[in-house]
């Protein structure tokens, strides 16, 4: 939920970190309410037998979750209409037990289209400390 | 290997409608405990006009396409070899509840990697609402191993 106090331009610094987002161990029970809710049917995550056949161990989360919860880190920080651009790569598979922690770090300040602007760099990491998202958002700030 | 003669081909356009319902879902399903995305009244205090879409939503309305294996069954892609490599969203306006999106999808780009043991596939896709204004564009890269290729 959005803090009282909006965050403002001026008073970020690049380096600051994002209030990080920690996600309880991935269940089941999610990847099969995602598959639904998102509508990817895709087999592989909720179908241990599909999932076996195509050569993994076990069913894994969808890149797409893990990127839903980097978004819901950002629209904690800043309104959702801040958003400009949300970019991610899949680099390695979050697995069905793992706790997943979403970062953020501001990384550049500037002004583009008449608009103030923060790039911000975004990570989804395991317990381990094991990156499995690497991204960067743009977001438009007062 | 991926006929490069797809690059530059669009996929017939398709419209979608933003149901409050499944946004609902999403929030439920994603952890998302702000009422701002499941509750009329909280949305509405906070200035929208119904539910607003987040941030990642737009890429399940592209998969509300009538033919969601479309581009699969075009190029050829088996699902099961299939991984999300990149995905990529530029906005350009919130789109809410009761809003009809239009997608248009465009195969930006075919290339492969490691002596052809992955093809890449960039799918472009122009999204705009029912008052003909541009809301945002998607991006996203797949990725087919082709595992015979893996030794080369």
């Amino acid at each position: 939920m959005n803090t009282a106090t909006p965050v403002r331009f001026d008073n970020v610094n690049v380096g600051d970190a994002l209030p990080a987002l920690d996600l309880p161990p991935l269940s089941r029970l999610t990847l099969a309410l995602y598959c639904g809710a998102s509508g990817d049917h895709n087999p592989i995550h909720v179908d241990l037998d599909f999932a076996k056949e195509a050569g993994m161990p076990d069913v894994f989360a969808h890149g797409m979750l893990s990127m839903a919860w980097l978004g819901r880190a950002l629209t904690d920080w800043v309104p959702l209409a801040a958003l400009r651009d949300f970019n991610v790569r899949f680099a390695a598979i979050t697995h069905v037990g793992e706790s997943i922690r979403c970062t953020g770090t501001v990384t550049e300040k500037f002004e583009h289209d008449g608009e103030r602007r923060v790039r911000v760099s975004l990570a989804t990491t395991n317990e381990a400390g094991v990156q499995k998202l690497l991204g960067e958002a743009v977001l438009s700030l007062p | 290997m991926i006929d490069r003669k797809y690059i530059g081909h669009t996929m017939p356009p398709f419209k979608v409608a933003v149901e409050a319902g499944r946004l609902r879902f999403f929030a439920k399903a994603t952890g998302q405990t702000d009422p701002v995305y499941s509750q009329d009244e909280a949305a509405r205090a906070a200035g929208h006009p119904g539910l607003p879409v987040p941030p990642t939503f737009l890429f399940c309305l592209e998969m509300e396409s009538p033919d969601p294996a479309a581009i699969r069954n075009l190029l050829g892609l088996d699902y099961k070899r299939l991984l999300h490599g990149e995905q990529g969203f530029t906005y350009h306006r919130m789109a809410h509840a009761g809003d009809v999106l239009s997608f248009e999808q465009r195969i930006e780009d075919i290339y492969d990697k490691k002596g052809g043991a992955l093809e890449f596939v960039v799918r472009k896709t122009r999204v705009s609402n029912q008052r003909g204004e541009h809301v945002a564009e998607l991006r996203g890269v797949t990725v087919m191993r082709q595992p015979e290729k893996e030794s080369a």
